[in-house]
């Protein structure tokens, strides 16, 4: 951790977005095949809770020290994860209702800690749209240990949730826990999100989960291809966005986003260019 | 490991299930002995598919109790003997990204257990199970992009890869046209006589799968016949008059077992006559 320690704040910035632009599309693929994309919208504002009332408790309770207030992010986009699903059992019939009513208490909380606490408006800007420059070391540590974590839990239940994600009926069949496997597939959902936050913004969170899964599922024709490409196009949108904003000085989170557009649009002119081939020959 | 071989496969003993207090299954007892092929029939929501996940442990029924190989169902966990085809796997997700590799490789990852890959022994298995079913061609092939039968035929090597003793399909022939459902059913039968396999088939059409079952069961909530085949050809029209009302005959008649007409038969199991 020590090395950590010496990074400039643009290499800290870096290493951060390399760590999410691989973890995001890694859980973007399961999330786009469960049709569930839509959750990390839902997330991420109830993250925005968790930080300010992370900030909240800094500045109105002294005697806890000084808290990174991503890890009372983390546990908002848990606790917002695990209702998700609960919400999803209750309204079996209305699935998509829960991601609404997780979305908007989230706003609704978080509108009312922000009109509480003392912080400059820079300051919520770099966590609504994302910003390098603001990923302090702690926030890195924060990054670097969620993202151990989060590829610990993949590599041991990664088969476990390829089963339940494609036939969950067959899956309990084959002697596979679903209840264990869906806690800990939203545990790695908060995660993901969370740490996403710094870097690309509570707004843009959504992008990095979505956008470079969409784009490789254009052409992937295996599970497997899925992330591989997706975690190409991710990194690719990640640095590429870092560079640019860097140099040109503007939004971080923006620039990573527009990436990753820029690479989803790409890709479907590709693969129809591809198909339109094929049926000529 | 396998475990001590036990007579019956599957024993259900006073099973009852209810839907929002609308009864489905009424005190079902039905015992089935290992090697044997049981087609189990009955008209839609007469509850074959509760009584398959009962069977299961997908659901828990209000009364009775299910054991798998001797064992209570929420005390079994041998799963890697048993093989399931629901019938769900006709309308799953045609849009996911998987191969027909990767699908049939899902079948062993309950065997394989956490932290643990595919090694090259797994890979063999599936590779066999999927020839087992004559669909060697297609392993790198998307499995939305296969017919309705080579895709049943994908979820069966996905339920044989692990080996099981027990292979249950759940209406398995839904949306595959009359040919193919010919040759799954000749497929079936080879399973049953060469390797032994217990085989559990639901089903509707009684016509087509009758020529291949060894036993045969009539479900409409209550379990009105479980007998041999030879038995359940001779009483057929009383049953699917008890079973589908007294102006519906949806019998195809099948003239190869008429010459069993005279001979009562001894074990036919009536239950619940209505």
């Amino acid at each position: 951790m020590e090395i950590l320690e010496q990074l400039t704040f643009l290499e800290r910035g870096v290493i951060a977005g390399i760590i999410i632009g691989f973890l995001s599309p890694l859980i973007g693929a399961f999330l786009l095949v469960r049709r569930m994309t839509i959750i990390s919208e839902g997330l991420s504002h109830i993250t925005l809770t968790g930080i300010t009332a992370g900030i909240f408790m800094s500045q109105s309770a002294f005697w806890l020290g000084p808290v990174n207030p991503l890890y009372t992010g983390l546990l908002f986009s848990l606790a917002g994860s695990l209702l998700v699903e609960k919400l999803r059992q209750i309204y079996k019939d209305f699935q998509e209702l829960a991601i609404p009513i997780i979305l908007s208490t989230g706003i609704g909380m978080s509108a009312i800690l922000i009109s509480l606490v003392q912080s400059s408006y820079t300051e919520w800007y770099s966590y609504l749209f994302g910003s390098i420059v603001t990923v302090t070391l702690s926030d890195l540590f924060f990054i670097v240990i969620t993202g151990i974590v989060t590829v610990v839990i993949l590599a041991g239940f990664y088969k476990e949730l390829l089963s339940i994600s494609f036939d969950q009926e067959f899956a309990v069949t084959s002697g596979i826990s679903v209840k264990k496997i869906n806690f800990l597939f939203s545990l790695l959902i908060a995660l993901v999100i969370t740490m996403s936050i710094k870097v690309v913004g509570i707004l843009l969170v959504g992008a990095m989960v979505t956008l470079p899964v969409a784009a490789s599922i254009q052409f992937a024709k295996s599970f497997r291809q899925v992330i591989f490409f997706g975690i190409l196009f991710g990194e690719i949108s990640v640095i590429g966005g870092i560079v640019t904003s860097y140099y040109l000085n503007i939004a971080t989170g923006g620039m990573i986003v527009v990436c990753g557009v820029t690479i989803l649009v790409v890709s479907i002119v590709v693969q129809r260019i591809i198909v339109r081939l094929r049926k000529t020959v | 490991m396998k475990k001590e071989r036990h007579p019956l496969a599957i024993d259900v003993e006073g099973v009852s299930f209810a839907y929002n207090q609308r009864n489905v299954l009424e005190g079902i007892h039905l015992k089935i002995p290992q090697g044997s092929f049981l087609g189990i029939v009955g008209p839609n929501g007469s509850g074959k598919s509760t009584l398959i996940k009962s069977i299961l442990g997908l659901l828990k029924p209000n009364e009775g109790t299910v054991k798998l190989f001797g064992e209570e169902i929420n005390k079994f966990d041998s799963w890697s003997r048993i093989g399931f085809v629901s019938q769900k796997a006709n309308s799953f997700n045609s849009g996911f990204p998987a191969t027909v590799f990767e699908v049939v490789s899902m079948g062993l990852f309950g065997k394989i257990g956490l932290f643990r890959f595919m090694t090259k022994k797994y890979k063999q298995k599936v590779y066999e199970a999927v020839k087992q079913v004559g669909m060697e061609e297609y392993l790198s092939e998307n499995i939305g992009q296969l017919s309705g039968g080579q895709q049943q035929r994908v979820f069966i090597a996905r339920a044989l890869v692990s080996d099981p003793d027990l292979l249950i399909l759940d209406e398995p022939t839904v949306g595959v046209d009359a040919k193919s459902v010919r040759n799954f059913y000749t497929m079936l039968k080879k399973l049953n006589n060469e390797k032994g396999i217990t085989l559990v088939l639901v089903t509707h059409d009684i016509g087509a799968m009758s020529e291949y079952v060894t036993e045969v069961a009539c479900l409409n909530k209550c379990l009105h016949f479980h007998g041999n085949k030879e038995t359940f050809e001779n009483k057929k029209e009383e049953m699917m008059s008890a079973m589908y009302g007294h102006d519906v005959n949806l019998l195809e008649h099948n003239h190869e077992h008429d010459h069993h007409h005279h001979d009562h038969d001894h074990d036919d199991v009536w239950r619940d006559k209505q």
